[in-house]
């Protein structure tokens, strides 16, 4: 059944179509992934799902366990079990590590904090009091917004590039955590570019200036990047880089 | 009866339990002292008057008081004034460092009125941190008036906080004078809500040479609270140093107002300011919302965070 559905949804910012009637179903317990080019609207399409003031003006709509939501406004969502983490997570200065997984947590209780550190392998004695501000590496901030995602007990989850400015081994920490979000029923929704992250989803669609161009099982997208592209109906090929992209 | 009301003004601020009774301590209740802890080297005379507490403070020669001493200033009545005197004197070599609280917790009208005179000796070290909690409904109006003197290398550094419950009024006004070597550190954390009202003096006289003085004031204003800073510097010997430091954080209607005077009247005298006026960013409001945080929760927690 499909938790969270989108329905012939178009944005148009300052006359410029951002989003094409895409039409997405996404399965509930399943990982999808939304891979595309630079600027084909995946981010767009993930704050137009989350409600985020500025991408409300969409046509089409938006329904969650075939309700619409459209009316709803960004913590409304949340409360109903939908979350985003931002491709570029915001630092906050003042508030430590503690503050900010408690704040998003279920379940308002300390052991909470060292149990989500532990998943997206930071050390909680080390990061608990450190402030959520630039003093954080870009790869232990995206991590942390993972663990206060994982705190927060998500039903749907969007994760926005989820590997970028990420080494290696945290990867794999935040591959653990997808797998333990998904073990927990979540829907997940991957919005990458590397072919190593797609490799983690059970279905995929591909979008190209704002329009949806395949879906499917993700072996079939994943030849996307291995280059047996597929014509676009507007003759522009996605702009994937075979070796994805770093 | 006055165990309990003890209790209860050490509950309201979150020391009910783990508080030792053997701390140097004053508890006072609208104009009574309910209970009082000294130790050696440090006296409390206590005079209760009609609306009020005078206390005359002393740290004597060369005594350096290891614990912090816990002033707890409550009112448990719903209205009504009190008046706080203090005489405070820290003779010279001598330290002590204070932890004030001052809690209304069913407040719905209450001026809490202080005035205090707090010499700090040659060489001595003063620290004061007063933290305010006020209930989240009614009214209080806090007037604090201090005038500090400081002898020669004296430190001295207070701190005032109000961050939770409704300010209400609040007047600060506090001057300082800094004899030769001597520094002074005057902190504000404030955060006003709904109608609140906050003004903030804070005022150094660098007289003598080679003092230094740091004012820094930290507001936040929501919904239709105004704030207005005054802080001032005049530094008048050589190598004195002074900094201001003025940050204040708008959201909704509230207004804030930021005056940073530094005069300057020795040429080897260095002042410097800063004021910033800012608002809460809304990357950082959406991705509290984005958990489940209602626009009031994540602003409050934003501003929280900035002002800590
Ligand atoms: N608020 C906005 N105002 C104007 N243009 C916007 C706005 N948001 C997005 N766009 C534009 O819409 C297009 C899609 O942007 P989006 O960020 O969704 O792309 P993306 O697929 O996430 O790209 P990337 O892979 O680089 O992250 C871009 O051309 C972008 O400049
Ligand atoms: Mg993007």
């Amino acid at each position: 059944m499909a938790i969270l559905e989108v329905r012939d949804v178009s944005l148009q910012v300052n006359s410029t179509v951002i989003l094409n009637g895409l039409s997405m179903e996404f399965w509930e317990g399943y990982v999808h992934a939304v891979v595309g080019p630079n600027g084909a609207g995946k981010s767009t399409l993930a704050n137009v799902i989350m409600g985020l003031p500025d991408y409300r003006q969409h046509t089409g709509d938006i329904l969650f366990e075939g309700k619409s939501i459209k009316n709803l406004n960004v913590d409304e969502r949340a409360r109903l079990g939908i979350t985003l983490a931002w491709q570029e997570p915001a630092r906050f200065e003042g508030l430590t590590v503690s503050q900010f997984i408690l704040a998003s947590a279920k379940d308002k209780n300390k052991n909470e904090i060292d149990r989500v550190l532990e998943l997206v392998g930071l050390e909680p004695t080390r990061y608990r009091s450190r402030a959520v501000d630039k003093t954080l590496s870009g790869g232990e901030r995206k991590r942390i917004e993972l663990a206060s995602i994982l705190a927060m007990k998500p039903r749907l989850v969007m994760l926005d590039e989820p590997d970028s400015g990420v080494d290696i081994e945290a990867i794999e920490r935040i591959f653990e955590a997808i797998d333990h979000l998904k073990k927990d029923g979540c829907t997940i929704l991957l919005i990458t570019h590397s072919p190593k992250v797609l490799e983690k989803a059970d279905h995929a669609f591909l979008i190209c200036s704002g329009m949806l161009v395949d879906k499917g099982e993700t072996a079939k997208i994943l030849e996307y990047f291995s280059g047996k592209c597929l014509p676009c109906p507007h003759k522009n090929l996605p702009d994937l880089n075979p070796g994805g992209r770093e | 009866m006055i165990e309990e009301q003890i209790e209860e003004l050490l509950e309201s601020i979150n020391l009910h339990r783990s508080f030792d009774k053997n701390t140097p301590h004053i508890v006072i209740n609208a104009n009574k002292v309910l209970r009082s802890q000294v130790v050696e080297g440090l006296t409390i005379e206590p005079e209760e008057l009609s609306d009020g507490v005078k206390a005359r403070l002393r740290v004597e020669k060369g005594y350096k008081i290891l614990q912090p001493v816990h002033l707890c200033f409550g009112m448990l009545p719903e209205r009504g004034v009190q008046r706080i005197i203090l005489e405070v004197q820290i003779e010279d070599e001598a330290e002590v460092s204070f932890l004030a609280h001052c809690t209304f917790p069913q407040a719905v009208d209450i001026q809490h009125l202080m005035n205090a005179e707090i010499k700090v000796g040659r060489k001595a070290r003063y620290s004061y941190f007063e933290r305010h909690w006020h209930s989240d409904e009614g009214m209080v109006r806090v007037v604090p008036v201090a005038k500090i003197e400081l002898a020669e290398d004296a430190r001295f550094s207070t701190e005032f906080e109000l961050l939770k419950g409704r300010v209400g009024v609040i007047d600060i006004d506090y001057s300082t004078v800094c004899q030769a070597r001597s520094s002074a550190e005057m902190k504000a954390r404030i955060f006003g809500r709904l109608d609140d009202r906050i003004k903030i003096k804070e005022a150094a006289v660098l007289e003598g040479e080679a003092s230094r003085a740091v004012l820094t004031t930290h507001i936040a204003v929501r919904d239709e609270a105004v704030a207005e800073i005054n802080n001032e510097i005049i530094a008048k010997a050589p190598y004195s140093r002074g900094h201001v430091d003025c940050k204040e954080i708008i959201q909704g209607n509230g207004i804030a107002r930021a005056v940073p005077v530094v005069e300057v009247r020795n040429p080897k005298a260095h002042v410097t300011h800063e004021a910033a006026i800012g608002s809460v960013d809304s990357k950082q409001l959406q991705t509290l919302m984005a958990r489940g945080l209602s626009e009031d929760q994540a602003v409050d927690l934003i501003i929280q965070g900035l002002l800590s």
